[in-house]
């Protein structure tokens, strides 16, 4: 594991974006998650790894409060969005997803034109007054999700029917529209080929620049290529964390390191 | 785990197991070969059934598809019309005048003899003629020519279901009257044309005169009732139950018996919407906007049914999407999700109109089963529906009403199928695959 493409590496500690603390997540019976604590930095790709059911997902989903749409999913514990606390009952889950983009596992654009796509949800936000904003929107978002130049002639067409590395990318442009703080992605490979994988990780780098992006992955060297930091989650517990360097060249936690020699997971 | 030796795999077995395979294969086969039989049995069966179902409708139902008419040339005597008031007059006289003269060794003066003669036609001739001289009063001292339908009697004769034959005594028409028929016959006054009257006339006694047009308007307005109310209470509800409630005992309560309703036998419906709608709030009786409302109580379910079903099979990734990029939950269920299951709903909700349109026994309690010869001109009109109409005219005794019973049946089938068919339609249209 030590021929990994080292990416440059931020050395300066960004600043704090996300702070989780002591966060338990319950769906009926089952501890999901237990005790975590983590803080996410800003401009940063944020990895979690750990093999499958660890509760990285469920994790992840906490941030945006997703998993409020399950009605046995409990949470406790404190998590906060720069210095406020995203459960609080004064912040409402739709204002907290418009400043906490997500990307899902599968491509799931809606199934309206490329640019409805993009435009919903600036448009439900009211982040355009006239239709020339509106398209300066969705063109910077198309720009940005690296996709601008396939779909510019075919705004109009189903996002359905593009390929689903291009259905992925339009999935991040969406995601990017509203302007987020923080981008959310859980699995967003996992339904693409290596040269779409390629593309989207180029853009996740990207996005560095602008974002504190958090990606759920199950390929170490997914984690490795993309990822400053990365987390390692086992059996519902936050094992290790630590600079992505750090945790596959030197991991401190016996777990980790089965885990990252392919012992368990 | 790779040290088992050839002879340990086979350990316990006298035959390989390619050859038990083979030994069982047969049986298996068997089975299947059994299985699909029956499959085409059933299908055989059933399809056999509909084709004599649909058979024997067309079979008897097609003499009502023409009516005998017989064709007169009327003299519009001005002396037997009051002008004053087009609608006194003579128009019987008129009609028996022109009759006889076909007849001239029958005193047409001789009330009993004429009545032999003029039984040959509808009871209605003489209001058509009125009809005609009322739209037109200039008629009157005129010469007309006036197709009027032939009555029961004669148009079984001339369709042939009034059996020549058949000795005088059990026979429905005299010889006397035969030779009348055949004389008009040989006079070239009779034809058969197309009976648009099925269509175009609401009922009457006459089965010669009776149509379904009071029936379908009936149906109509019923129907457009019982969509009004039962298509957004259905949606409102199934989206609630769905989408926005709580998952906890009382919605399971909710859930059991909208489903049970869906089973609860129609005439309950109608006894309930006769203690309701007609005994507290006094609605019109035989009105088709009660019928409607009786609908709609039997509707609500399958749509309620149909609509969950179609809300539940739009994809979650769809609503998480739309979570995703900060849409609040109304947003989600309008924006994205209902007119995603919009072709599932459409699709539930004709079917269960279908159904309403053929409900009969709750019409009945209601009383749409009248016997109403003007068709409704709103929906607090009394009124019938095609099936109540079925009902009324299989219950009729005039053998005309035999034929025409099943006609209103092909009429309401074809009601029906058109309503499945676009049903299917919309189906296969708006299929989405995700």
């Amino acid at each position: 594991m030590n021929d990994m493409r080292k990416i440059e590496r931020d050395a300066k500690m960004a600043e704090t974006k996300i702070t989780a603390r002591n966060v338990n997540v319950f769906y009926g019976e089952t501890h999901a998650i237990r005790d975590v604590n983590v803080d996410i930095a800003d401009k940063t790709v944020t990895a979690f790894i750990g093999p499958s059911g660890c509760g990285k997902s469920t994790f992840l989903r906490c941030i945006n409060r997703m998993n409020d749409t399950i009605d046995i999913c409990r949470v406790t514990g404190d998590i906060q969005l720069d210095g406020t606390d995203i459960y609080a009952t004064s912040v409402d889950p739709v204002q907290l997803r418009a400043q906490v983009g997500m990307v899902f596992q599968k491509p799931n654009p809606f199934p309206k034109s490329i640019y409805d796509n993009v435009a919903y949800g600036p448009r439900i936000h009211g982040l355009a007054r006239t239709k020339s904003d509106m398209d300066e929107i969705v063109e910077r978002a198309l720009r940005r999700g690296a996709i601008w130049d396939e779909v510019k002639d075919r705004l109009d067409q189903p996002g359905t029917g593009l390929s689903g590395g291009q259905q992925q990318r339009l999935c991040i442009a969406r995601a990017v529209a509203t302007e987020p703080e923080v981008l959310l992605m859980d699995e967003p490979c996992s339904a693409l080929d290596p040269i779409a994988t390629a593309q989207v990780e180029e853009l996740i780098d990207e996005l560095r620049q602008d974002y504190s992006v958090v990606i759920v992955t199950h390929s170490m060297q997914q984690a490795a290529r993309v990822s400053q930091k990365t987390a390692f989650f086992h059996l519902g517990h936050l094992v290790e964390f630590n600079d992505t360097d750090e945790i596959f060249t030197n991991p401190k936690d016996p777990r980790t390191e089965s885990y990252i020699t392919g012992r368990i997971g | 785990m790779t040290d088992i030796t050839p002879e340990q795999t086979g350990s316990g077995r006298s035959q390989s197991t390619t050859e038990l395979v083979q030994k069982s294969l047969a049986r298996r086969n068997r089975k299947q070969m059994v299985l699909q039989g029956y499959g085409i049995a059933a299908i055989v069966f059933a399809l056999s059934m509909l084709v004599i179902l649909v058979g024997s409708l067309v079979i008897t139902g097609y003499p009502a598809f023409t009516q005998t008419h017989v064709e007169l040339e009327v003299f519009v005597d001005p002396e037997e019309v009051d002008p004053e008031n087009l609608a006194r007059g003579s128009y019987d006289e008129m009609i028996a005048v022109s009759l006889g003269e076909y007849f001239p060794d029958i005193d047409m003066t001789d009330r009993v003899a004429a009545r032999e003669v003029t039984q040959l036609l509808s009871s209605g001739a003489q209001l058509l003629l009125r009809e005609r001289v009322i739209a037109n009063p200039s008629l009157i001292g005129e010469t007309i020519t006036l197709k009027v339908p032939a009555s029961d009697n004669y148009d079984q004769l001339n369709k042939g279901l009034v059996m020549r034959d058949t000795p005088e005594q059990f026979r429905r028409v005299d010889n006397a009257a035969i030779e009348r028929f055949d004389t008009l016959d040989e006079a070239g006054v009779i034809s058969t044309p197309l009976n648009t009257r099925l269509i175009t006339n609401a009922d009457s006694r006459f089965p010669e005169l009776a149509g379904l047009k009071g029936a379908i308007i009936g149906s109509f307005w019923a129907l457009l009732t019982c969509f009004v109310i039962s298509f957004p209470i259905g949606i409102g509800a199934a989206i609630y139950l769905e989408e926005f409630a709580p998952k906890n005992k009382l919605s399971d309560i909710i859930e059991i018996n909208i489903n049970n309703l869906a089973a609860v036998p129609s005439v309950v419906f109608g006894l309930l919407a006769l203690a309701v709608f007609l005994g507290w709030f006094g609605m019109p009786r035989s009105a088709p906007l009660v019928g409607g409302l009786t609908l709609a109580l039997m509707t609500l379910p399958t749509i309620i049914i149909a609509t969950r079903a179609a809300l539940k099979a739009v994809p979650p990734s769809i609503r998480e999407a739309a979570l995703g990029v900060g849409a609040s939950k109304q947003q989600v269920v309008f924006h994205h999700v209902l007119p995603l299951a919009m072709p599932g709903i459409l699709t539930g909700t004709i079917i269960g109109l279908a159904q309403a349109l053929g409900e009969t026994a709750p019409l009945l309690l209601i009383g749409m089963n009248a016997f109403i010869t003007s068709a409704p001109s709103g929906p607090f009109d009394s009124a019938t529906a095609l099936p109540t109409q079925i009902f009324i005219w299989a219950d009729s005794p005039e053998r005309g009403f035999v034929s025409r019973t099943s006609a209103a049946i092909l009429v309401l089938l074809t009601f029906l199928i058109t309503m499945n068919a676009i049903a299917i339609y919309f189906r296969q249209k708006f299929e989405r695959k995700w």
